[in-house]
């Protein structure tokens, strides 16, 4: 096994999400199987070897800094769960 | 009346020589949606009303005397994680379930100003994540060739509305596969463009560096106006490609003399179904018939496409997905504080593949496993995009087949994630490498599914695959099947 219960615990809490006790052991065994299965590249030698993020040739764009029209302040919050005198509203941040 | 079994160009000049209006083909369609929309399942909403109203405007613009585009009137469907201003967008994901875009992608934009008629939002696998729309966090979309079977994915409700007639064309987008494989599962034509010829911009990201949206039409003619109406640069979308684009109907011409086409061995994989083989080694034979010359080629590191893919799309995927978190759009399931609020949120309404991807792509990503993983991944795309470079030398276009089976049993491959991925593998290359591809239909199998193959060209090159897969068209007879 290349991944442990305790690796899942902490992957799972950079990616806000829970992972049940009874579902641990299918999440660590799905994980180290896709491991497993993506371990045949370790045979490629890629010394000297630039990474591609993107395949096409990409530049930084730079734009003029002027002030455009933007999304109004109403139809940006139109989609909100919680809003409250213009501003997103959330549960607490910190501890009290 | 039986329009929705037409192509886009055959109504365009029904409609331009007033032999029918748009609102007859408008109503035509819809009542195909009617018959058959509870056995396919293809949409996530339908907007009736819109599009008798657009139908309507079209009717008298003609009835003015004005000329009409070639989409103009046209119905069609996009899929559900395109924005459009007003209309919800779901990305079929539970996290979206109530999102209604405040603005409309580019594509759209650019397809509205040609006036067709918008008949909803189709399926997909949830966020685009799969090969089979059965992902999908509301239902699960048939293929109209055999209601048992998948009809591919992500793009599965564009490629099933456009094969059962429920719509005349549609917008699909492609990370993986997910244009092209759907495609060849229900017997229609799919082309995802070179990477950047199309701007993102609204297209709700999976993996940036590999996503494009693409048409899904009934031929390749249809196929290049659609091509002709979205692509462009956008100064939305920073990935977008400045080149000049072409008028992709001046390669609607019927001639591959003298084409060299590529054969890469290393497609023709083990566990491919040998219908498929065949229908696809037929197609080669009828590009030679018709005086292309078939060369053999080798594009070595194939099989560690779907390795690096999945390595790769994923790392994005946990990234882009970080937005839904419950505060400025989207779903939200309460917690006592802001994290326990996010976390609840995000494991109660995400599917089950996507958590899946999100775990491998911040996985490979942390600390002491992103240069095992992901650098690695990265450095191996670099070896699969030099394979197609090498290759390019010698060929103008290759021919591969679009999926190594056709479309499969609806539940035969969710218990097994990894099997699921291997669909993939003559696809993902080519988003690997930024390269355009076109799946054309090119055979039945003996239960009369449908089979494709594909033709993938250089970079900003969807002008050759365009007038191949014309040329492939005109001297065979499976194109535009509507079932």
């Amino acid at each position: 096994m290349k991944v442990t219960e305790r690796d899942i615990k902490t992957v799972a809490s950079l990616s806000r999400l829970k992972i049940r006790e009874d579902e641990s052991a299918q999440v660590v065994e799905q994980l180290d199987k896709f491991l497993t299965y993506v371990e045949n590249l370790q045979a490629i030698d890629t010394t000297n070897i630039e990474p591609t993020t993107y395949a096409l040739p990409m530049q930084n764009v730079f734009r003029e800094d002027k002030i455009k029209p933007s999304l109004d302040r109403e139809l940006a919050l139109s989609n909100a769960p919680l809003k409250e005198d213009g501003y997103f509203k959330v549960p607490r941040v910190l501890e009290e | 009346m039986g329009l929705y079994k037409k192509t886009a160009h055959e109504l365009h000049e029904l409609l331009a020589a007033k032999e029918i209006s748009a609102a007859e083909l408008t109503a035509d369609v819809l009542k195909r949606i009617d018959e058959r929309e509870s056995e396919i399942g293809a949409y996530l909403e339908i907007t009736r009303d819109k599009a008798q109203a657009a139908a309507k405007l079209v009717d008298e613009k003609i009835s003015r005397g004005e000329k009409i585009s070639a989409l103009e009137g046209i119905p069609c469907a996009i899929k559900d994680n395109i924005c459009t201003k007003g209309i919800r967008t779901t990305c079929a994901s539970k996290i979206l379930e109530n999102f209604v875009p405040p603005y409309d992608a580019t594509v759209v934009k650019k397809l509205s100003a040609q006036n067709p008629v918008v008949l909803g939002k189709v399926n997909l696998d949830e966020f685009a994540m799969g090969g089979s729309t059965e992902n999908s966090g509301f239902h699960v979309t048939k293929n109209p060739h055999d209601i048992t079977r998948v009809p591919g994915g992500s793009s599965g409700g564009s490629a099933a509305a456009v094969a059962a007639g429920e719509t005349i064309f549609a917008l699909g987008s492609d990370t993986g596969g997910s244009i092209r494989q759907p495609a060849s599962f229900c017997g229609v034509v799919g082309l995802k463009p070179t990477y950047g010829r199309v701007s993102r911009y609204g297209l709700v990201a999976y993996a940036s560096s590999l996503d494009q949206i693409g048409p899904i039409t009934r031929d390749v003619t249809d196929c290049a106006n659609v091509l002709n109406s979205i692509a462009g640069h956008d100064e939305m979308d920073s990935t977008s490609s400045a080149a000049a684009v072409p008028d992709f109907t001046k390669s609607l011409i019927s001639d591959v003399k003298g084409l060299k086409i590529g054969l890469p061995k290393e497609y023709f994989v083990k566990g491919m179904d040998a219908e498929v083989e065949d229908a696809v080694i037929n197609a080669t034979k009828v590009f030679e018939n018709l005086g292309a010359e078939i060369i053999e080629i080798s594009l070595p590191h194939t099989e560690f496409a779907i390795s690096t893919y999945y390595l790769i799309a994923p790392a994005e995927a946990a990234t882009n997905l970080e937005r839904y978190d419950g505060v400025s759009y989207g779903a939200r399931v309460d917690g006592v504080d802001v994290v326990e609020m996010m976390t609840n949120t995000r494991s109660e309404k995400f599917g089950e593949e996507v958590k899946r991807r999100i775990m491998i792509g911040n996985y490979a990503l942390s600390a002491g496993y992103y240069d095992a993983y992901y650098l690695k991944a990265l450095k191996v795309r670099t070896l699969i995009q030099k394979d197609f470079t090498d290759a390019f030398k010698n060929v103008d276009v290759i021919l591969a087949p679009t999926a190594p089976t056709a479309a499969f049993k609806i539940g035969e491959m969710v218990s097994d994630p990894l099997k699921m991925y291997l669909q993939d593998v003559c696809t993902v290359p080519l988003n690997l490498a930024g390269l355009p591809g076109i799946s054309v239909p090119c055979g039945f199998t003996s239960q009369n599914l449908p089979i494709g193959f594909q033709l993938i060209g250089k970079a900003l090159d969807e002008a050759t695959i365009i007038r191949a897969a014309f040329t492939y068209e005109q001297s065979q007879n499976f194109s535009n099947k509507v079932v």
